[in-house]
């Protein structure tokens, strides 16, 4: 008896490796629909490295591609409601969210239509609507703010979460620990992802810590996972399930999401060199793919062919060029622009601004 | 005489430091196998090795503390920022534990260590990363502000800096790194702390300013020549220690200031030394002082605002008019 058991539950398995949509527990349309998140990504990406070599886009530009998965499986799961905060790598999770295409493209080219009015820029990408909380430049600056975040959540009595992206790098910054501590201590509904791409810069994360990721949330009493993060299904059916858990109180978790950059840490840094070698970074796009993986799975599946990619690669590209179009033809953010937002109010007494210039004269 | 870079001029000052003293080393973010996030650590890590050219985790405040503990110790560290809007985490190391350290314990504990990395904005660097942020420092007593604009200055300043047995808050720019210029090639080349330089000499204005913002005063001063108009530019080099004596003389010769400045406004470098010149020089005065500085808002992305929000040579040039009642 006992003997069947464990061979059918064998062969189960065996069945469930074979099909790995069952598995997750995701419906063709999802995984296809997944499918065409990730082409977006990544072809917005590139969009906007084609823009920055030619100068519409400056300052710093933090690329996400080769992480698309990590993105897609993550937020896509959540409601409109939950709030998701992220550092500067942020483009294609505000898309994810739900900001719109042409407002990330318009924040990158710094004009007026932009998600942060072009004042933010590629770092800086917000939207309240989508209850997408930002980008931010600071490392590991986010996180206290993400675990404020789920302290309202609490204080409300709301049914949401707080999810936050972070680097690798950015787990060896005290603000990291002191907020886990306090997440832990007041039980938030807050997740705290690490999304491991295994270098902060030039400094493999090996070099700057004695123990793993997922030990990084031990000392606090918050449970630690990981996930393959380059598996969009893996990682999908993970923070959907996550998610329930957390909204019915399950308390804070930690995500040790795994992945890779494809590309120099900005665009003024360079793919390899004495931190990583060309070959490892061949091998990666060879083999972790998150596009190519997931194709591998649908075209074995049969719910994808070779013309269909094309089709939705198409309108990825066409998506991504529409919003490159609409970033160019939206204008400069007007020069009054400068003091606006700068104060909630502009009280009737006492001075506001100091650098006596006309401009601020009129503003306050 | 040799022409080299800003940068170059600084590992220069950083090599012979080292080599001079055994006791120095580098610490910070990506400054060994990287050879620094703008290469100014370039090539230090093969020749002094790992014990004293450290890459340190992402922990600004952390390796900060460990810099102040090693100084107390006996050491004489030099941390890097990967550039001061970092600095910001740890600035609780620097100012509660750094700059009060010698007095706190009556002088048992001497405090030579220099922070150095770039200030103020780059381009389109958006407001997180567009900060100039020496008057925090100047702030405080017990801390020294050094802002080099030029590369000998960079070179002869830091190695003072470095020799310094008090800590110094040493602010670099970005766009300065590959900014060329003649450095004396004395290996002992030290420029002592607290003097201030004349850039261009003229007898109608003084234009003060300080770190890379003399490029601009330079500029309007060229211009300004051009409309018959001779300025004083004044590099003070130092922030503090300030070269008053300095101030004073171009004061007394131009009886008119203008104070130029990359950072706010509002309790400024600027706004110390506009209240020293009338305190100690108010009858040699012909005009208030006006300072030119930052748009009084954080610094915008957009391109266009940036332009705006930065301090400009015609911002100089409108100020100098002012003050000479044009
Ligand atoms: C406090 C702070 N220190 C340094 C930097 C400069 N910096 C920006 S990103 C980065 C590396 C971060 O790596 P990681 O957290 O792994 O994120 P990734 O870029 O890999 O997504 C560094 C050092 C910064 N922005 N903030
Ligand atoms: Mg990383």
């Amino acid at each position: 008896m006992a003997e069947t058991k464990t061979k059918t539950k064998a062969k189960e398995k065996s069945a469930k490796k074979n099909d790995p949509l069952g598995q997750h527990g995701i419906s063709g349309e999802l995984a296809l629909d997944l499918m065409r998140d990730m082409l977006l990504y990544r072809r917005f990406e590139e969009k906007a490295e084609e823009a920055y070599a030619i100068g519409k886009i400056g300052g710093f530009c933090h690329l996400h591609i080769g992480q698309e998965a990590a993105a897609a499986g993550s937020i896509k799961p959540l409601r409109r409601d939950d709030y998701v905060m992220s550092a500067y790598r942020e483009h294609t999770q505000a898309l994810a969210k739900g900001v719109h295409p042409n407002a990330v493209m318009a924040e990158l080219y710094g004009r007026k239509d932009g998600a942060s009015g072009g004042k933010g820029g590629s770092m800086h990408i917000f939207d309240a609507e989508c209850r997408f909380m930002g980008g931010h430049g600071i490392v590991g600056g986010q996180v206290p703010l993400a675990t404020g975040i789920g302290w309202k959540i609490k204080y409300k009595g709301e049914d949401t979460v707080s999810l936050v992206f972070m680097g690798d790098a950015a787990v060896n910054q005290g603000g990291f620990h002191e907020a886990l501590n306090m997440a832990a201590v007041w039980q938030l509904p807050c997740i705290f992802v690490v999304e491991n791409n295994e270098y902060g810069m030039g400094t493999a994360f090996s070099r700057v810590s004695r123990t793993d990721m997922a030990t990084k949330s031990t000392p606090h009493g918050i449970p630690a996972h990981s996930v393959d993060g380059q598996d969009v299904l893996a990682t999908y059916a993970f923070f959907r399930d996550l998610a329930d858990k957390v909204r019915q109180g399950a308390g804070p978790q930690f995500v040790d999401l795994q992945t890779y950059r494809f590309r120099g840490h900005s665009m003024s840094d360079p793919v390899s060199g004495t931190y990583r070698s060309v070959e490892e970074v061949e091998q990666a796009k060879h083999e972790r793919d998150p596009i190519a993986i997931l194709r591998d799975v649908l075209m074995k599946a049969g719910l994808l062919d070779q013309a269909t990619l094309e089709d939705m690669d198409a309108e990825a590209r066409e998506l991504s060029a529409e919003a490159a179009d609409f970033a160019d033809a939206s204008p400069l953010p007007g020069p009054e622009a400068l003091y606006t937002n700068v104060w909630a109010e502009i009280n009737p007494n006492g001075r506001l601004f100091f650098d006596g210039r006309p401009e601020s004269e009129e503003a306050s | 005489m040799a022409v080299m870079t800003y940068r170059e001029a600084l590992n220069e000052a950083l090599r012979e430091e080292m080599a001079r003293d055994p006791d120095v080393f580098l610490m910070g973010e990506e400054v060994a196998e990287y050879d620094g996030a703008y290469k100014v650590s370039k090539g230090l890590l093969a020749e002094f090795g790992e014990q004293r050219v450290v890459d340190s985790p992402i922990s600004e405040l952390g390796f900060t503390g460990l810099g102040v503990g090693a100084a107390m110790a006996g050491l004489r560290p030099v941390i890097e920022f990967m550039t001061f809007n970092f600095a910001f985490l740890a600035i609780d190391q620097v100012i509660n534990s750094a700059a009060k350290m010698y007095y706190m314990s009556e002088g048992q504990f001497p405090m030579p260590i220099v922070f150095r990395g770039p200030t103020g904005a780059a381009l389109q660097l958006s407001a997180q990363h567009s900060q100039a942020c020496e008057t925090y420092y100047s702030h405080a007593p017990g801390c020294k502000v050094v802002t080099p604009g030029t590369p000998a200055d960079a070179k002869g300043l830091l190695k003072a800096a470095i020799r310094d047995n008090d800590p110094v808050a040493f602010m670099e720019g970005e766009l300065l790194y590959n900014f060329k210029g003649e450095v004396p090639d004395d290996d002992d080349f030290v420029i002592p702390l607290g003097v201030a330089d004349l850039k261009h000499e003229g007898g109608d204005v003084s234009i003060i300013t300080h770190g890379k913002m003399i490029h601009v005063a330079l500029q309007a001063a060229q211009k300004l020549e051009k409309e018959g108009i001779h300025a004083d530019v004044l590099d003070l080099r130092t922030i503090r220690p300030l070269d008053m004596d300095a101030i004073l003389e171009t004061v007394q010769k131009t009886n008119r200031a203008v104070y130029l400045e990359e950072g706010w406004p509002y309790a400024g470098t600027g706004a110390q030394i506009v209240s020293m010149i009338q305190e100690e020089a108010f009858d040699h005065l012909d005009a208030p002082i006006i300072r030119v500085t930052q748009a009084d808002v954080p610094m915008p992305y957009a391109k266009n605002l940036e332009m705006l929000a930065k301090p400009s040579a015609n911002h100089v040039i409108e100020a100098v008019n002012r003050v000479l009642y044009r």
